[in-house]
C-alpha cells in the first residue's frame, strides 16, 4: 500500500516534470541525490537543486541508492521534483535490512519527505555561493527496533538545514573545484533509521557536514564528504560518517556515483563502510 | 572525551582545507592564457568554431539573425585576446548594448557556454585551459540574459 502510495507520488511528481521540463543549467551543476532524497552529495545536501531547470524551467528526477555494509544493507528509492530554480520536493523511502540476524525485526523502514528553497547565489555564477535551507521530514513504519534500543521517539524527527555550496572556475590547477557547507539540526539516531533522540541527548542539536569535489572533465567528478551525526544513545555509540566518490555524468538524463563510505559503528557492530552506489535519472 | 574532540579536530581539518582553496590558484604570468589558447591563430579558431556551432543551433542562431557576423566575429576574438592577457583592446559595445531587447534566458546563455566549449573542443584546447577562459567570461552573464 505504502509503496503504491509512493509510486504514485512519484508518477505526480514525474509528470510535473514532463508538462513543463527543461534541462537549461550547466553539465554536471545539478550534482546528484543524497542518501535521504535531496540534491547533494552522497550522504550531504548541498545548496545545489535535484534538477537542471533553470528560473523557466522545471525539472524531476528518480535516483535509487545502495550501501553494501559488512552487517547491513541500506537501500533507498525516490523522486524529486524541482521548480524554476527556486524549490526542490523529495520523497525518499529506505530500506536498512540487518544482514546478520537470524530471526525477528530484520528490516527497518523510514520515508522521508523533503523540501529545499534556494534562497541566493548560483553555484557557478557571481561571487557569493549559492545558499539554500532545507527539511526533511522523516517518519519511521516500523518502531520495534527503535524502540528496543531506547529512542526516544520512534515515530518521526524532522531535519532542518542550511547549505552553502560553490564552484570555483579553474582554480585547481585549471580544473574547477566545488565545496559545499552544511548545517543541520537533528536528533536522529544513524539517519533516523534508529528513531529520533536517546537518553544522552533528546533535542535538536546543530551538527556540520562538508564536501569538496574536484571536476577532472564535463563528465567526471571525484571527492570527499564528511558527515557529523549525534550520538544519543548511552548503550549504543554513534560514530561520524565520511565517503570518496568518484560521478560519472554522462549528459543530464542520467549519473552514477561511486563511493567507499564509512559510517562508523551502527547498534554496536563497528567498522560498517562498504560500496556505495547511486543512479540518478532525469525524466521530462 | 577523546572520541568527540577527534572528530572535532578532523572537521576542523577540513574547513582549513575548505578556506585555503582559494589560495591554491596558481598565479600565472599575465598572457599566460592568451598563449595557452595558441595566441591570436589559436584564438581565431575557436571564434570561426564558435560561429560554426552556433550555426547548427536552430535556438541559439535566432539570436544572431540580425548580427553583422563579420563585426561579431572581429569583437569577439578582441575581446577574449584582451580577457586572455593578449595585445589587444575590445573595441566593441558594451555587452548591456550588445544583448538589450534580445530576451536571452538563463538556459540559452548556458547552452551557448556548451557551443563554445564545443569550439574549444574541436579547436583542441585543454579542459584546465577551457576552465580559466570560462571563468573570465563568467562575469559578463548578468549584463547578458534578460535585457
Amino acid at each position: 500500500m505504502t509503496t503504491l502510495r509512493y509510486l504514485l507520488a512519484g508518477g505526480v511528481l514525474a509528470f510535473a516534470g514532463w508538462a513543463q521540463a527543461g534541462a537549461g543549467k550547466l553539465q554536471e551543476t545539478a550534482g546528484v541525490t543524497q542518501v535521504e532524497g535531496s540534491g547533494g552529495g552522497g550522504l550531504v545536501p548541498w545548496a545545489t537543486l535535484s534538477g537542471y531547470d533553470t528560473r523557466d524551467e522545471w525539472s524531476s528526477s528518480v535516483f535509487m541508492t545502495r550501501v553494501s555494509l559488512p552487517d547491513y544493507r541500506l537501500q533507498v528509492f525516490g523522486a524529486s521534483a524541482s521548480i524554476y530554480d527556486r524549490l526542490e520536493l523529495s520523497l525518499a523511502r529506505q530500506t536498512f535490512e540487518l544482514k546478520n540476524v537470524p530471526f525477528g525485526e530484520r528490516e527497518i523502514n523510514q520515508r522521508i519527505l523533503g523540501l529545499k528553497a534556494r534562497v541566493m547565489g548560483d553555484i557557478v555564477y557571481g561571487n557569493w555561493p549559492q545558499m539554500a535551507v532545507g527539511v526533511q521530514y522523516k517518519e519511521l513504519e516500523n518502531d520495534a527496533i527503535a524502540s528496543a534500543i531506547g529512542a526516544q521517539d520512534t515515530d518521526h524527527g524532522t531535519d532542518l538545514y542550511l547549505a552553502v555550496s560553490k564552484a570555483h572556475l579553474g582554480v585547481l590547477w585549471g580544473y574547477n573545484l566545488v565545496w559545499d557547507l552544511t548545517l543541520r539540526a537533528t536528533k536522529a539516531n544513524q539517519f533516523g533509521l534508529l528513531g529520533y533522540g536517546g537518553d544522552n541527548n533528546d533535542s535538536h542539536e546543530v551538527m556540520a557536514e562538508a564536501a569538496v569535489a574536484a571536476l577532472l572533465s564535463r563528465q567526471l567528478a571525484i571527492g570527499f564528504e564528511y558527515r557529523q551525526k549525534p550520538d544519543n544513545l548511552s548503550a549504543l555509540e554513534e560514530e561520524d560518517a565520511h565517503d570518496v566518490f568518484v560521478a560519472y555524468l554522462p549528459n543530464k538524463q542520467f549519473n552514477i556515483t561511486f563511493a567507499w563510505a564509512d559510517l562508523g559503528i551502527i547498534a554496536g557492530e563497528d567498522n560498517q563502510s562498504g560500496a556505495y552506489v547511486s543512479l540518478t535519472g532525469y525524466l521530462w | 572525551m577523546v572520541i568527540p574532540m577527534l572528530r572535532f579536530l578532523k572537521l576542523c581539518s577540513l574547513l582549513v582545507l575548505l578556506a585555503c582553496l582559494p589560495a591554491c590558484q596558481t598565479q600565472p604570468t599575465d598572457d599566460a592564457l592568451y598563449h595557452e589558447l595558441g595566441g591570436m591563430e589559436g584564438i581565431t579558431r575557436i571564434t570561426d568554431n564558435f560561429i560554426y556551432e552556433i550555426g547548427f543551433d536552430k535556438n541559439i542562431v535566432r539570436h544572431f539573425e540580425e548580427t553583422d557576423l563579420d563585426r561579431f566575429r572581429e569583437k569577439f576574438i578582441e575581446q577574449v585576446c584582451e580577457l586572455s592577457g593578449g595585445p589587444c583592446r575590445y573595441s566593441g559595445d558594451s555587452m548591456v548594448d550588445v544583448h538589450t531587447n534580445m530576451n536571452i534566458t538563463e538556459a540559452e546563455f548556458n547552452q551557448t557556454v556548451d557551443l563554445l566549449i564545443a569550439a574549444m573542443n574541436r579547436s583542441g584546447i585543454a579542459h584546465p585551459t577551457q576552465n580559466k577562459l570560462l571563468a573570465l567570461l563568467a562575469p559578463t552573464r548578468p549584463d547578458i540574459i534578460y535585457q
